[in-house]
């Protein structure tokens, strides 16, 4: 052996004082690690320096020196942090349309952003090598909340959208930047699972202006079985957005063989006319094979024009398909008259027949969020 | 028959696949490891020795390297420096999984890095082949570790500056990116484990730290571990690679893991070795619940933390090792 005992552990120890005892890192480096950390707003603290994280559902006990399911958040000595405060991975504008929020300013760009990170885990991710992802992984900009929302304006974006992975679980950041951009008159939009606990939701809403929701399924099994997480809980918040009044539409990325089933959509319409109202928006939008769902086929155009179908005739006055470029569904029709009041082409607007939030051709009401 | 000899046959045989279900699927270099003079038994040495710690209570790296020899030598009924050189090539590229989240006061000793890393060196394997990894270098930094990138260099480093696979591996309940220190850099890993335990799973040991090698264990601290630990360990170069579980159970815990708990944390001075990553759990199960009868704390199931991804790890999907203690041979050296 070229080298000796000593030397190897010289090499490996810090400074050589590891093995003397006298080196205490745990203490001065979390202390230090902390320093550049934002610590979470949601979570109680237990015996034995662990925790409970109160963000969402999953209520994740964690201990020291762990992160929660979300991956981003990290418990530092009793003391829980959020890793991804003001570090956006990505950033990009978008057409409002694309989150796809079809009532809400449309034709405006949004200044949409997103941290890694999510608190499930979707076979059928479509941004898994970011959702999924932890932050060692993923190279992240710093963008503190003012930038954020500066970027915002200086790119005349009407919003900011927190989306791509799952806001949720870089709630404060998205709360601050929400509220750097209304000081600025820029609003904020969250795209999102829905799969939050009460208490952040409402706190969030007192400073965003739209949430889409990601139902994915009406079906406990299909969210065991293929997102890791629980219905239950994204009907809530459904809920809590109404009485909350805030402006809510409602995409579900139908799968063949997953999904579809004609029972499950119908059961479905009717629980949003029920619970949510006829006004709420509904996009029926296409599925491409990816992730873990490679071996299942696109959804074929037939099973989304027949799942709108099914929630115009539950009585739903917006219901669209997605992913679709051309499709008639892209559109928003007068619930009334019939009359096309804003024509689509993918995230593009054809024609916008909206005056004064009104059909121009009979003049009903469009609900929606238009100037 | 002469001990090298006999070392050879024994490792090379083809015998040992009747005993172990998981070499039947072609796992040539496990083989290599697989003997065991009872047949259909797997073995674990637990070794220790009286003065492995001085009067401050300081571990001896000398009498830390006594007793892997002791381990080694009992596990393999051979000499050390044959068995190193029977499983190690110099053309392999070592991988040495430590554990080092709790903290230096609960991590893989360096003492006992530093004696396989020797060892490594006795059986030709360069230098520049041998890696010590764990998930963060900030982990190995507490733990005491200094980083090394440099190349020629034994190399010391995180995951995080490792990198990751591209890909996603998957088996039953598991979709991982691994380690590129485990997928693509190593041909072969030693398995440095912690006897401790664990707030999730039960039990933290030989399956559990290979947590380590993916990017998104977080993902899998539900349901007591069960199934995700087994099924992360049947990740292909995870279940592959492995050749050598050697926990460090000079210092262990039975309560309030996985971080250092000093008030439940005690002396154990013990090594225990095995190439049978189910068997050795099993071991470390059955150790820390003694301990915590011993303190007077309720099992592991009746707080609803019993380990069992350790018999789903034995069973007819992953056949990873047996958790059946009439099929383990506890040796105690």
């Amino acid at each position: 052996m070229n080298e000796s005992r000593r030397e190897f552990l010289t090499t490996m120890t810090c400074a050589g004082c590891a093995l003397a005892g006298g080196f205490l890192p745990s203490r001065n480096s979390l202390a230090s690690e902390a320093n550049d950390l934002v610590e979470a707003r949601y979570y109680e603290k237990l015996d034995n320096r662990k925790i409970r994280c109160k963000l969402c559902p999953r209520e994740c006990v964690i201990d020291d020196l762990e992160r929660g399911y979300c991956g981003v958040r990290e418990n530092l000595g009793g003391t829980y942090y959020t890793l991804v405060y003001g570090k956006p991975c990505t950033a990009h504008i978008d057409p409002i349309e694309k989150k796809p929020l079809f009532h809400f300013l449309p034709g405006s760009n949004a200044f949409s952003m997103a941290t890694v990170g999510c608190n499930v885990m979707c076979k059928f991710c479509q941004n898994w090598e970011i959702s999924q992802a932890n932050p060692d992984q993923v190279p992240a900009m710093d963008m503190p909340p003012d930038h954020a929302a500066l970027l915002a304006r200086n790119n005349n974006c009407r919003s900011i959208a927190y989306t791509y992975t799952e806001p949720v679980i870089f709630t404060e950041y998205m709360f601050d930047c929400a509220d750097q951009g209304q000081r600025r008159g820029i609003r904020s939009v969250m795209i999102s699972n829905g799969y939050i606990n009460a208490a952040p939701m409402r706190d969030l809403c007192g400073v965003l202006d739209a949430v889409k929701i990601d139902l994915k399924a009406f079906t406990e099994r299909f969210y065991k079985e293929l997102v890791a997480g629980e219905l239950r809980p994204v009907l809530d918040t459904l809920v809590l957005l109404k009485e909350e009044r805030m402006w809510t539409e409602i995409v579900y990325l139908v799968i063949p063989g997953q999904n579809d089933d004609v029972k499950e959509l119908e059961a479905m319409c009717k629980w949003i006319v029920d619970e949510l109202g006829a006004d709420t928006p509904v996009h029926f939008t296409r599925f491409h094979p990816q992730y873990r769902l490679k071996n299942l086929p696109p959804t074929p155009l037939n099973t989304l024009r027949r799942a709108r179908q099914i929630g115009l005739d539950s009585g739903l006055h917006y219901v669209y398909t997605g992913n679709v470029p051309g499709d008639e569904g892209e559109s928003t029709y007068c619930p009334n008259c019939g009359a096309v009041v804003i024509r689509r082409f993918g995230f593009s607007i054809a024609e916008n027949n909206l005056k004064n939030g009104a059909c121009k051709k009979c003049g009903t009401k469009i609900a929606g969020v238009w100037k | 028959m002469q001990r090298r000899q006999f070392i050879k046959s024994t490792f090379m045989g083809g015998g040992a696949a009747i005993a172990w279900p998981h070499l039947a699927r072609g796992e040539k270099k496990l083989e290599k490891t697989a003997f065991l003079k009872g047949a259909n038994k797997s073995r674990v040495v637990i070794a220790g020795r009286s003065d492995v710690r001085d009067r401050s209570g300081a571990v001896s790296a000398v009498a830390v390297e006594r007793m892997l020899d002791t381990a080694i030598e009992h596990l393999f009924a051979a000499r050390a420096d044959h068995v190193w050189s029977t499983l190690f090539s110099p053309h392999d590229r070592v991988g040495l999984k430590v554990n080092c989240l709790a903290g230096r006061h609960l991590s893989t000793h360096q003492e006992l890095v530093f004696a396989v890393v020797e060892r490594l060196l006795w059986a030709g394997v360069p230098k520049k082949n041998i890696i010590i990894w764990d998930r963060r270098d900030r982990d190995l930094v507490r733990a005491g570790y200094k980083i090394e990138k440099r190349a020629g260099r034994v190399r010391c480093l995180g995951n995080d500056s490792a990198g990751f696979t591209p890909t996603v591996f998957e088996f039953n309940t598991a979709a991982s990116q691994l380690s590129n220190t485990i997928h693509s850099t190593c041909t072969a890993i030693i398995n440095l484990p912690i006897m401790k335990d664990h707030g999730i799973a039960g039990v933290s040991g030989s399956m559990k730290n290979f947590f380590g090698a993916i990017n998104n264990p977080n993902k899998y601290h539900m349901d007591v571990g069960d199934p995700y630990i087994a099924d992360v360990n049947m990740l292909p170069a995870i279940r592959k690679k492995h050749r050598l579980t050697i926990c460090d159970a000079l210092t262990a815990q039975y309560e309030g893991g996985p971080p250092w708990m000093p008030q439940w944390a005690w002396n154990f001075d013990r090594l225990v070795v095995a190439t049978d990553r189910v068997a050795i759990d099993q071991i470390i199960w059955e150790t820390i619940e003694n301990k915590r009868a011993q303190a007077g704390l309720p099992t592991l199931e009746a707080v609803g933390r019993k380990p069992t991804y350790i018999a789903t790890a034995a069973d007819s999907m992953h056949r990873l090792g047996t958790n059946d203690p009439e099929k383990i041979d506890i040796v105690r050296a």
